[in-house]
């Protein structure tokens, strides 16, 4: 652990600003991620986090600035888009095909991949089969890889919450992200099932090389896991730098514990 | 019980026909998760489309051969079919992303009473026949076991043939493809689809596409069995029993609905009719419905719906 190696900047945020109307969300936020890096963005409720991480989804559109992921710079781009580009997300409210099973969940993560034409992959011939059962035996390994092996043919909506977040985070690892963003990823758990949460993402981190930026407003959990952390507040940046660092900055202090006067 | 039999066919026979409407609703529903009330519009306008073609293609081109003017008429009708799908998703749908369930039911009701007005400016308001040259002669059955045998339609007998082809495969389509996959995802959730790269236009534009050939599949059948009117959206409605009964996001569930509301139609204004004075018919499909909504409101294969508090 800990010894992979941190690359360049894979996604650069500059200057960002987003309004819904009079309500500013976020104010000139920049910040960068490196690649194979844990990032984490912090804040308290309502500090824009979710907003943050909506720009950078292609779900909300900045009002200012620009988003460049990979030395390509975009302004207007839909969710769809970017995930063509190789970013994968989960929700901070779970949003999974919940009549579906664990494994068909996950495989609809594999639908950007799949190539095979339609009426082959009905017929199931050659090539298409084919296909599909090497789609399938990576699905399997994320299923392992997640410990959900027994619950693999599981309506996804009767599952407890904490392995329904499990089960996200493998519909975005089948993806094959560059970038994985995970917003709140241990909302509502408990000791336990956070532990096993950090436990997956220092996993994914360490196996598959994967960047990660991740929303959290438990601070403890994060200063463990993240490489460097951003921290907002009232939708400005008021802190940047690695979990010791912001640790101690002022700002940051009283943003979480109030100013005393 | 020779008697019984041919009721019971014949409610089967009709039955098939609610099925096939019924299952254009579970389509749409399944895959966009928008109830689409329009699909009785869609099933009068493919009708009246093929009927209109069947008619003006040996008029414009001189080739007097049935087969080829109803195939003709048939393959224009689909692609008239793929264009309305193309529509809808342009003028309407794509603008109603993540919006609740009502809004977008008020919409369809918007497109079927667009639909009905065009289709009808388009190709006219009259009764048409739709003849694909199925045969009408009955056959008779059983001959051994009851004296005369049983009566059934021999253009009924291919319907339903060609009822389960179509639903054979639908549910490959749903259940082994990565389309189909993506269908049901769309389904469950527009945000989350989106975010794994499912493109939501295009997958709207397949369903509704989808859902018009089913409607024209079922508006042929009707058609040539009873002629092509402007009474065929009628029949959406008593499709909507047949969704409540089978369960919204269910195909098979769709198919025995259909059955059931067809037979249970049949047999009670038969057995049932002369005791109450007769027009069963007419209301026992919604009664059923209801009681359904009771005790089993998810249908008999919809999903169970467990909401977290």
């Amino acid at each position: 652990m800990n010894q992979k190696k941190i690359g360049d900047v894979i996604l650069d945020v500059k200057n960002i600003s987003l309004r819904f109307g009079g309500v500013k969300a976020l104010t000139d936020i920049s910040f960068n991620v490196r690649e194979h890096e844990i990032r984490a963005i912090i804040g308290p409720n309502g500090a824009g986090k979710s907003s943050m991480l909506n720009c950078i989804n292609g779900v909300y559109t900045p009002s200012e600035g620009s988003i460049t992921f990979r030395g390509k710079t975009f302004a207007h781009m839909n969710s769809r888009q970017v995930a063509e580009m190789g970013v994968a997300r989960t929700f901070q409210n779970l949003a999974l095909f919940k009549g579906m099973s664990v494994i068909d969940n996950i495989m609809t993560g594999r639908n950007l991949k799949i190539k095979s034409n339609l009426l082959l992959q009905a017929l199931r011939i050659g090539p298409a089969e084919r296909e599909e059962i090497r789609h399938r035996e990576f699905v399997e390994h994320i299923i392992d890889f997640l410990e959900i092996q027994a619950h693999r043919k599981t309506p996804v909506g009767q599952l407890p919450y904490g392995l329904q977040k499990r089960v996200d985070l493998g519909r975005a690892l089948a993806m094959e992200p560059q970038v994985l963003l995970l917003d709140e990823p241990m909302a509502g758990m408990n000791v336990e099932e956070k532990q096993d949460m950090c436990r997956f993402i220092l996993d994914v981190s360490a196996e598959f090389g994967t960047t990660i930026v991740l929303i959290e407003h438990d601070m403890g959990v994060v200063m463990d896991i993240s490489d460097r952390v951003v921290v907002l507040d009232y939708g400005k940046k008021i802190g940047d730098g690695t979990p010791d660092e912001v640790r101690n900055n002022e700002d940051v202090i009283s943003a979480y514990l109030g100013t005393s006067h | 019980m020779a008697f019984f039999l041919e009721t019971l066919i014949g409610g089967l026979m009709a039955g098939m026909l609610y099925s096939l409407v019924a299952l254009g609703f579970v389509l749409i529903y399944k895959a966009s998760g928008v109830f689409n009330f329009a699909q009785g519009a869609m099933v009068l306008f493919a009708a009246l489309a093929m009927a209109r073609f069947a008619e003006w293609i040996p008029k414009w081109t001189g080739i007097d051969n049935p087969i080829v003017a109803n195939l003709a008429a048939f393959v224009i009708a689909g692609a008239i079919m793929f264009v309305v799908a193309w529509v809808i998703e342009r003028l309407v749908l794509r603008h109603l992303v993540n919006q609740e369930g009502a809004t977008l039911l008020m919409a369809t009701l918007g497109i079927t009473y667009f639909m009905e007005g065009l289709g009808q400016t388009l190709f006219g308001s009259d009764i048409y026949k739709i003849d694909v040259g199925m045969p009408k002669d009955p056959i008779f059955m059983l001959e051994s076991m009851f004296q005369g045998g049983i009566l059934v339609n021999k253009e009924d007998v291919i319907a339903a043939a060609i009822a389960a082809a179509l639903v054979a495969l639908l549910s490959v389509f749903f259940q082994k493809t990565s389309t189909g996959r993506a269908l049901r995802a769309v389904a469950d959730d527009h945000q989350a689809a989106q975010s794994i790269g499912i493109p939501l236009n295009r997958i709207w534009v397949i369903v509704w596409c989808v859902a018009g050939v089913v409607a024209l599949v079922a508006g042929m059948i009707w058609g040539s069995k009873l002629g092509v009117q402007f009474s065929l959206t009628t029949v959406a409605l008593r499709a909507l029993p047949v969704v409540i009964l089978g369960g919204l996001t269910s195909v098979p569930g769709a198919i025995i609905g259909g059955l059931i509301i067809g037979v249970g139609e049949k047999l009670s204004e038969v057995y049932l009719g002369p005791y109450v004075g007769g027009g069963i018919e007419i209301w026992f499909a919604y009664v059923l419905a209801l009681v359904f909504l009771l005790f089993r409101p998810q249908g008999l294969f919809g999903e169970k719906i467990i909401d977290r508090v």
